[in-house]
């Protein structure tokens, strides 16, 4: 690239003098600065014309964006604060603004699903709608976590979307538990049971609790020791029975799984079981009445109810 | 130190007091162990003692050897430490990219590499471990050795300080291991690229204002008349990241005997603050460091003069000016006030051309020798690194507008940025200089084998690709599902739903990820044949004007 440029300005920024021996590159016929550190030279190129240019745009850019927008604190005349640029524009305020448009569009759904019960909320179609649009969003903050984005569960964490249900499947027994938690402490009217841990607290031997093992298999329709059933069927009955009933069909007033079907919350494997009856579950649920509004409760209600299962 | 009395003309009163420091610390580091208020703060004096009593005793052992011979012999350049920064980055750049592929597996497979009962090898501690072997382990072994190298070129001149630059380089490399261990033993400070607690920063400062020292010390007995641009921005590198080092880590330790420290700053100051270090340990670490590499070795191995002089002016005062203001752009519609957001992205955007205007003039360093693209792959890495910089350089300002930052902050996609810059720009100019220097400083014809460098380099831009490509992916998903709203403004997705839509785009990036540390492996393979002068690595003979020009002994040919 030729040079540009006159050779008085040219003196400005290179290190060439008048005295000094004209090195020129072969290859580019441009100058060198007439330095060499450790063979390297460097041409005398000027500045890329269009590298110059939208250097400039983007500085002209910036101002023109500092004029408009909040941008320079600390100066004589903005008191302390900074200049607020032409547009006025301020973050907080459109949040705000936001927020509180969105709140006015809710309101009249929202109280809506105050005054109607759970039943009218599920068939009215619109308040249905927002019931699921609502509900949907809340289970994926609040309920994912554990119940799966789909309310499909995990080992330890019940299926929403079957029809097995440890305490209540209707709609104002979700609603219940939603509002009151699984052994919430603190909540006096959660649901609440104890199943005894048998081998870790010492209330039984532990080939007792083998035996028992085998009989729980036993109860789910499965192939189980024979000699150990029988051993075992005095302990269910003197232990066992009163919650998970005698023919092993649980009791949903008291959150007692029934032993009998293919359902299982910490897993079939006998080790499972026997890890069950040995330290027992007993696991927990918040109460959420608390942390989530009346009329977000009862949109949840009815989505958890919709996922299939709901009785 | 027996010898240090016999030659009254040597100076080898650094290697006396250096000796006595490494002492001292030792020393003090027993008796914090012995009166340690945690675990963690005894294990960690503890390897700081056995790793500066190891220092001491080897010194001891090497200066007792040394009879009489000038150990600082002006007449010939300091490369044994070279050698040493060499090896070191060969070293915890593998070690940082491994652990990057460790975490990229536990990202795509959480259950993966999990142990609950291990708690160093959750990926809380193992990303820390990973982001400081590879920026500071790793391309600060690159940095020193190679601002070691470069400034002793370009200014004529032997390594300033005698034993000094060797107390850096050891103390370095203390640090790296006493921050590792900490980030694995739970200690933190919890800032990003500042992990280390109050006693690693303290160690740290004084290594790096010795760093500064040195580099200076050689710039100011240096027989050119001018400063090499490289050097320029070596200095600028130097003296910002110590200004940033210590103003971002200003804490109170809670015990003189405890790993915990309280910051003094506070909420959004406190924020702030850690931003204009992270921002501008990008600018200085892995910016204008790594761009004095360049200026040096592409003209160096193009055999080209450097583009423009004009240019290089130019850009170097305006990046230098510029980048230290553009950290807010990191904390869009957060708490910061508005008014330091609209800086932040306004000096961004004012970034793009003076970031540029170091690819113009590595890349045009070139013209006149554009077939060294086709024949020589080291040339090839380089060049591939300043397109990836000027990509990176384009898309950093881009995402600091605040409408772009507000689909890309938070998301993968800024995982995929940082990426493109570190392994293509920070990781390609490093490779391209380590591939010049081993055969340089260990006097060989050529590298062990090319075909090897052109493995190395194909394999690597395919993971840099599969990397890129897939956070791309995985940020634009995620980040237009997070403001993803239903038609009565509830929010369409949960979390847990963003991160399943990932999982794919994980498992191209951890396969990306293992291409790059394969083909760091081939390197260190190709480099290590090197050193032992097998293949096309034959010893290299110099010719008498050659030889003239690898000793500072001779005036400039000016």
């Amino acid at each position: 690239m030729p040079l540009r440029g006159s050779p008085s300005k040219m003196k400005g920024l290179s290190m060439t003098n008048e005295n000094d021996i004209k090195d020129v590159d072969a290859h580019s016929g441009v100058e060198t600065t007439g330095h060499s550190w450790d063979g390297i030279k460097e041409l005398n190129n000027p500045l890329p014309r269009w590298w110059l240019y939208i250097f400039y745009g983007c500085i002209a850019w910036a101002v023109v964006y500092m004029v408009l927008m909040p941008a320079l604190p600390a100066l004589p005349f903005t008191n302390g604060s900074h200049t607020p640029g032409l547009r006025q524009h301020s973050d907080r305020a459109i949040v705000n603004t936001t927020m509180a448009e969105v709140a006015e569009t809710r309101r009249t759904e929202a109280n809506a699903l105050l005054s109607a019960s759970l039943e009218e909320i599920e068939t009215d179609r619109d308040l249905q709608q927002f019931a699921f649009a609502m509900g949907d969003s809340l289970f994926g903050d609040n309920c994912a976590t554990c119940h799966g984005s789909g309310g499909q569960g995990s080992k330890g964490y019940p299926n929403l979307v079957d029809d097995v249900w440890l305490w209540d499947g209707t709609l104002e027994g979700i609603e219940y538990t939603l509002r009151h938690g699984i052994r919430q402490e603190g909540d006096d009217q959660t649901r609440f049971s104890v199943m005894p841990r048998f081998g870790a607290d010492g209330l039984l031997e532990v080939s007792d609790i083998r035996d028992l093992t085998q009989y729980v298999v036993h109860l789910s329709g499965r192939e189980a020791d024979a000699e150990a059933i029988s051993r075992a069927a005095p302990i269910y009955a003197a232990q066992c029975a009163f919650c998970h009933g005698a023919e092993g069909l649980g009791d949903r007033t008291q959150g007692a799984p029934n032993l009998t079907d293919a359902e299982w919350l910490y897993g079939s494997e006998t080790s499972e079981i026997y890890d069950t009856i040995y330290n027992a579950r007993n696991s927990h649920m918040p109460a959420w009445s608390g942390r989530l509004s009346e009329a977000e409760i009862k949109a949840l209600s009815v989505y958890v109810h919709s996922f299939g299962g709901g009785e | 130190m027996a010898a240090t009395s016999l030659m009254p003309r040597r100076d080898t009163s650094s290697i006396l007091i250096v000796g006595g420091l490494l002492a001292f610390f030792s020393l003090l580091g027993i008796i914090i162990a012995s009166r340690a208020v945690d675990t963690a703060m005894s294990i960690q004096a503890l390897t700081f003692a056995a790793l500066t009593g190891i220092a001491f005793v080897t010194l001891c052992l090497w200066a007792g050897s040394l009879v009489d011979r000038d150990p600082f012999d002006s007449r010939e350049y300091e490369d044994t430490i070279v050698k040493w920064g060499v090896a070191a980055s060969t070293f915890w750049g593998i070690a940082g990219l491994l652990v990057g592929v460790i975490i990229a597996l536990q990202l795509t497979w959480p259950t993966l590499f999990y142990f609950a009962e291990h708690g160093w090898t959750n990926f809380g501690r193992l990303r820390p471990l990973h982001t400081s072997a590879v920026i500071f382990a790793f391309g600060g072994n690159v940095l020193l050795a190679t601002s070691f190298y470069v400034v002793q070129r370009t200014c004529r001149t032997r390594l300033a300080g005698g034993m000094w630059p060797w107390f850096v380089f050891w103390g370095y490399q203390i640090f790296i291991v006493l921050a590792a261990t900490g980030y694995l033993l739970g200690v933190t400070q919890s800032k990003e690229y500042a992990e280390p607690e109050w006693y690693v920063d303290w160690w740290l400062t004084l290594v790096w204002v010795i760093y500064l020292l040195v580099f200076l010390g050689t710039l100011w007995k240096r027989k050119e008349p001018h400063i090499y641009v490289a050097n320029w921005f070596y200095l600028s590198f130097i003296v910002t990241i110590a200004m940033l080092h210590i103003v971002n880590n200003l804490s109170v330790p809670v015990s003189f005997t405890g790993s915990k420290s309280v910051q003094v700053f506070a909420g959004v100051q406190d924020a702030m603050t850690q931003w204009w270090y992270g921002h501008n340990a990008v600018g200085f670490f892995l910016t204008t460091g790594f761009l004095a590499i360049m200026y040096y070795f592409i003209p160096k191995r193009a055999e080209r003069p450097v583009y423009s002089y004009r240019l290089s002016i130019v850009h170097f005062w305006s990046l230098i000016f510029i980048y230290i203001w553009a950290g807010p752009h990191h904390l869009h519609y957060t708490a910061l006030p508005q008014w330091a957001q609209t800086l932040g992205m306004t000096f961004s955007i004012m970034l793009w051309m003076p970031s540029w205007g170091g690819m113009i003039n590595g890349v045009m360093t070139l013209s006149g020798a554009w077939d060294k693209l086709r024949t020589d792959p080291v040339i090839r890495m380089m060049i591939v690194s300043l397109a990836f910089y000027g990509m990176a350089t384009f898309e950093g300002p881009l995402m600091s507008v605040r409408a772009v930052n507000a689909l890309s902050h938070y998301t993968e996609w800024g995982i995929g940025h940082v990426h493109s810059g570190a392994l293509g720009w920070v990781g390609y100019i490093s490779f391209g200089a380590l591939y010049c220097l081993v055969p340089w400083l260990w006097k060989k014809q050529a590298l062990y084998s090319k075909s090897l460098v052109e493995w190395h380099f194909w394999i690597s831009t395919i993971g840099i690709l599969f990397y890129m490509i897939s956070m791309w992916f995985a940020g634009i998903t995620e980040g237009l599902m997070w403001r993803a709203y239903n038609e009565f403004g509830f929010l369409e997705y949960s979390f847990v739903e963003t991160v399943e839509a990932k999982h794919i785009s994980y498992m191209i990036r951890a396969l990306g990820g293992l291409l790059y540390f394969a083909g760091a492996l081939i390197m260190s393979y190709n480099l290590f044949r090197t050193t032992l002068g097998h293949g096309e690595a034959s010893p290299r003979e110099y010719s008498p004007s050659e030889a003239s020009r690898r000793t500072p002994a001779l005036q400039p040919a000016e």
